[in-house]
């Protein structure tokens, strides 16, 4: 009877300061979004759930190591006890009823993180090896950046265009699939304004995968608008000019996540300087970057592989031959 | 005068072999691509190729696995080239930056694993009576070590010979971890940048394919690891001579071979970058090592079926007199429980990674959105197998602990039918909960609900097992020599992974958790407490009944200390660095996460258990020769195979016995569990 008193009291104690260590140390990213509230919330639940059964198991084994241990010189058996149906019950229906309060609250939390807000802003969001774009339809406005004013539920309508990818911001907790062919759609809510927070593809996509992360800024509602504006206005403005729609159409395909624009290096060539420079090839010899060069390698990327991007596979487009003039203007801007 | 044949002139071979392959394929590949590619996938395959098979003939000669090898490598290009022939008479390509197109490669590969089996001599018999030529019930296998490296029918060489493939496994994917562990120790590119190139692929690609290849052959050296211990323990149990099939067990061993061979020329063959899951599109778009990789695991699913098959058959049927289901050692009944899962749910992951090879190969567009097909799909038919499969790696794990524990306490096993059953419940519910794994995949979003309360039924026989446990261990005599040793191991390590696991069967906090380190860290833990400790808890358990010699303690608990701290560390830190938002699969992270430190301290961790592994390898091969000499009950045990000296005579038991008691009664004065017949009495 004694050992029992004595575990049970440990086992509490373990549990306790387990729970209140892991609770001082903070294991989840700051929570910047109404659906991470009631996440948090049944993280905290469950956590509290895990440090008790650790202790439940760990305390008697660790007690039962030490006091129990075999004495030396003693070579008799333990005390021979088969085992007790009354406990085998007990252990198989209380956690059964844990276990299905535990599913019967996660589908409530579950409910919780998918209110829909009818008046919720809708950004279109196109995934692909290795980028992100952002299109917001009700303001004609297309980004590399994910704008949003705080306190007001985004409706995100996502699309791949290649493979399979998954759009998480950590501190907003909620994840979703990009999936080719269809339509996957996820409600955030910010609630914490700040410009350090980063959409990362949480589901391998090939070579980049790693660094298919783009900025989340996260603003009043004031200064998006003012934001909106602004992008509106340069949208326009570029609209004037070739190089202007080149950059949109740059912007909007997202080349800039293989292709820099400073020399630095990426997944594929830089375009920094690239226009009229000596390109060396793969397989030996070089080529001048002019404009049938540059349109032939937009149009049918594998024609001529510049030396060392031999294990790249960038995928052909289908621009018009006005939106490739663009291009080729865009890209000679840049110097 | 005989041939000796020793390790050193294997590795001799080993080089001279590699070295004549490699310039094989210099050549090749130069005649091809019109260049001199010192680095490319074509030389480093033959390299590969020939120095493996070199090796097995400087060690063992012309025969057994040395022959299956050959025959596997001629008729790999045998069939790569009948496919180029064909594709050059129709006017299509004929070679690539791989040397064979892809459907030479495959169907070439294809030919090189099934010739593998006529060359190492397993379809001999069935080849004889075939053509109506009788062959004896037993062959006599030569004696030393020598019968390891050739077709044997008698189980306990086929355990030891999985358990060996397995260790061999465990080391190359062990290497692997190490390579990509070492690369992300500090955040930006290391070693694996974009500037070098190896097979044909730059860092971060190179990355992506260690990494995916540490997955599948990590899973392969469990499923051969568990037939290992399967395979010896489970007619010992039984008081059977052998299993029910000896010759499809064999053949279930020798075809994990060549898809072993197959898995690691996925490496040089280009490589890819889906992860071991090899989801579509991504898979559908991946260099020829893609298709490699989803052969080596098409071929060696025909071992674990089949393997499964014959336990289910020896068990039922080659049973001692007296062994009631409720007298059945509790290892076998999770034998009997893994067994199920693996012969039913295996065909699925086959499937579905067999239907993206006819996507590649013939343009079926099974999962090709473009096409009418369905991305969603292959994630429902894989995870069909493969969540079932997480319960095939860990049940006989969780088996041995129960099967070890009442030995080192000296007490029953506490509430054994509960303890049987629950093997059984955890396989029947694992049946139902696959779809946790696509919470956020864009499947329909009514259907989460329904799996996360399947899936956290799950808890419900695990909890049962660790109660059970405890209650063992509670008022016992607890004596902890090396084995027990991991057995406690296997239980906290376990729970840490039982523990982690409820948070992401429930939907909304699984969205965060999903595709983070936090997976990593949890999987970890339930693998490594389900499968390594007790495997290893398994092989020093089981060491002096194979050798009759012992492994040495003091190294043996060497191993356990340095391996135990080492990992919890390891998995902890996981589950906290992707908490706040490290995912899965990347080859670099975002140094403004402040993560530097935790994965150089995680990197720490990996070495450190791999020294421990070494030790445990370097202690097993000395003990073999040089172990302190047991060749009695070492540990005092009431099951049948402590009952006769120690090594066990190659017919096993040479009097039949007969159950006449509780298998786990210790404690109880005067009892035990078997019985021997006396000679003459009664059939066996």
């Amino acid at each position: 009877m004694r050992h029992f008193v004595v575990v049970g009291i440990l086992v509490v104690a373990v549990a306790v300061l387990t729970y209140l260590g892991l609770h001082t140390v903070g294991l989840m990213p700051v929570p910047a979004s109404a659906q991470a509230g009631p996440i948090d919330w049944l993280w905290d639940l469950q956590i509290k759930a895990m440090t008790f059964l650790f202790a439940l198991i760990v305390v008697p084994m660790v007690y039962s190591l030490f006091v129990f241990r075999r004495r030396k010189g003693d070579t008799s058996d333990a005390e021979h006890i088969e085992g007790n149906t009354t406990l085998e019950i007990v252990w198989t229906i209380i956690p059964l009823f844990m276990v299905l309060g535990m599913a019967y609250i996660g589908a409530e939390n579950l409910a919780e993180t998918r209110r829909v807000d009818p008046d919720a802003m809708v950004v279109r969001v196109t995934g692909y090896q290795w980028g992100w774009t952002f299109d917001y339809p009700d303001y004609g406005i297309t980004s590399n950046e994910l704008y949003l004013p705080v306190n007001r539920q985004a409706l995100l309508k996502m699309e791949s265009r290649d493979v399979i990818h998954s759009f998480w911001v950590p501190e907003f907790r909620v994840k979703q699939d990009l999936v080719p062919g269809r339509v996957t759609e996820l409600r955030i809510t910010p609630t914490l304004i700040g410009d350090t927070y980063k959409v990362r593809c949480a589901e391998i996509c090939g070579t980049s995968h790693a660094y298919m992360e783009a900025p989340v800024i996260v603003v009043e509602k004031v200064a998006f608008e003012a934001w909106v504006a602004e992008q509106q206005a340069l949208a326009s403005e570029a609209g004037q000019t070739p190089e202007g729609r080149g950059l949109a159409l740059v912007t909007a395909n997202g080349c800039r996540a293989c292709h820099s624009i400073d020399g630095s290096g990426g997944v594929g060539p830089t375009w920094f300087q690239l226009a009229g420079s000596e390109v060396p090839l793969s397989g030996g010899g070089t080529v001048v970057a002019d404009d049938a060069f540059l349109k032939e390698s937009i149009l049918q990327p594998q024609a001529k592989i510049v030396a060392g991007f031999e294990a790249q596979q960038m995928p052909a487009y289908n621009f018009t031959d006005e939106q490739v003039a663009d291009i080729i203007a865009y890209i000679k801007t840049l110097k | 005068m005989e041939r000796k044949y020793t390790v050193g002139s294997g590795l001799l071979f080993l080089l001279i072999a590699g070295v004549i392959g490699y310039f094989i394929g210099l050549g090749i590949d130069a005649l091809i691509m019109k260049s001199v590619r010192w680095t490319a996938p074509v030389p480093s395959a033959f390299a590969l190729l020939f120095a493996f098979t070199a090796f097995f003939f400087g060690v063992y000669g012309y025969r057994g696995i040395t022959r299956g090898l050959v025959y596997q490598v001629v008729w790999t290009l045998i069939g790569g080239f009948i496919v180029t022939g064909i594709r050059a008479a129709r006017g299509l390509s004929v070679f690539s930056g791989f040397f064979f197109t892809e459907p030479a490669w495959v169907f070439g590969a294809l030919a090189g694993a099934v010739a593998f089996l006529f060359g190492v001599g397993v379809m001999d018999d069935w080849v004889k009576w075939a053509r109506g030529i009788d062959t004896p019930e037993h062959h006599e296998d030569e004696p030393g070590w020598e019968k390891y490296l050739g077709v044997s029918l008698d189980h306990k060489v086929i355990g030891i010979q999985y358990t060996i493939t397995a260790l061999f496994l465990i080391a190359v994917g062990g290497t692997f971890a190490l390579i990509f562990r070492t690369e992300l120790a500090a955040s930006g590119l290391q070693f694996l940048n974009v500037d070098m190139s190896l097979f044909g692929q730059n860092g971060p690609q190179l990355y992506n394919t260690l990494m995916s290849l540490h997955g599948m052959i990590m899973i392969v050296s469990i499923l051969l690891g568990i037939s290992g211990i399967i395979n010896y323990a489970v007619p010992l149990l039984l008081g059977a001579q052998d299993m029910a099939f000896p010759r499809l067990n064999a053949f279930a061993y020798w075809v994990s071979v060549p898809a072993s061979v197959l898995l690691l020329m996925s490496l040089v063959l280009g490589g890819f970058d889906t992860g071991w899951t090899g989801y579509p599109p991504l898979s559908a778009k991946a260099p020829v090592g893609q298709q490699m990789f989803f052969l080596g695991v098409f071929v060696a699913g025909w071992s674990s079926i089949l393997g499964a098959l014959n336990v289910i058959a020896t068990v039922l049927r080659m049973r001692a007199r007296g062994m009631t289901s409720m007298r059945l050692p509790i290892f076998v009944w999770a034998s009997i429980a893994t067994s199920i899962i693996a012969l039913t749910a295996t065909q699925l992951i086959g499937l579905s990674f067999q239907l993206v090879m006819f996507q590649r190969l013939f343009g079926m567009g099974f999962f090709d959105p473009a096409k009418g097909g369905n991305p969603v799909l292959f994630q429902h038919l894989f995870w069909f197998y493969s969540h079932p499969a997480v319960y095939v790696f860990v049940l006989p794990g969780l088996g041995v602990i129960s099967e070890l524990l009442p030995v080192f306490v000296r007490k029953p096993l506490f509430g054994y039918r509960w303890v049987a059953m629950s093997s059984l419940g955890i396989a029947l519910v694992g049946f139902l909960v696959w779809a946790h794994h696509m919470f956020a995949s864009g499947m329909n979003e009514y259907l989460r609900v329904p799996f996360m309360y399947s899936t956290l039924l799950v808890a419900v026989p695990t909890g049962v097992k660790f109660f059970s446990w405890v209650a063992t261990i509670w008022n016992g005599k607890i004596s902890t020599p090396t084995p027990m040793l991991f057995v406690l191991g296997a239980i906290v390590v376990f729970l840490m992974g039982g523990l982690s696991g409820p948070p992401n069967a429930t939907v909304s906090v699984d969205l965060h958790l999903h595709d983070t380190y936090f997976i990593v860290g949890h999987f970890h833990d339930t693998i490594f407490g389900g499968f390594v400790f007790p495997f290893f808890a398994a092989i020093y358990y089981w060491f002096p009944k194979a050798t009759g010699r012992r492994m040495n303690e003091f190294w043996g608990k060497v191993h356990f200390w340095l391996m135990t701290p080492s990992f919890l560390i390891l998995t902890f830190g996981m589950m906290r660095v992707g908490l706040l938002g490290m995912r899965r699969r990347i080859a670099d992270y975002d140094p403004a996460l402040g993560f530097d430190f935790t994965h150089l301290i995680l990197t720490i961790c990996a070495f450190a258990i791999a020294l421990s592994v070494l030790i445990f390898i370097v202690n097993l091969f000395h003990s073999i020769k040089h172990g302190e000499k047991a060749e009695g009950n070492v540990w005092n045990s009431r099951s049948p195979e402590w009952q006769v000296p120690s090594p066990m005579p190659s017919h096993n038991y040479e009097q039949p016995f007969e159950v006449v008691g509780e298998p786990y009664d210790y404690g109880l004065p005067g009892s035990k569990y078997v019985e021997f017949i006396p000679a003459r009495g009664g059939k066996h």
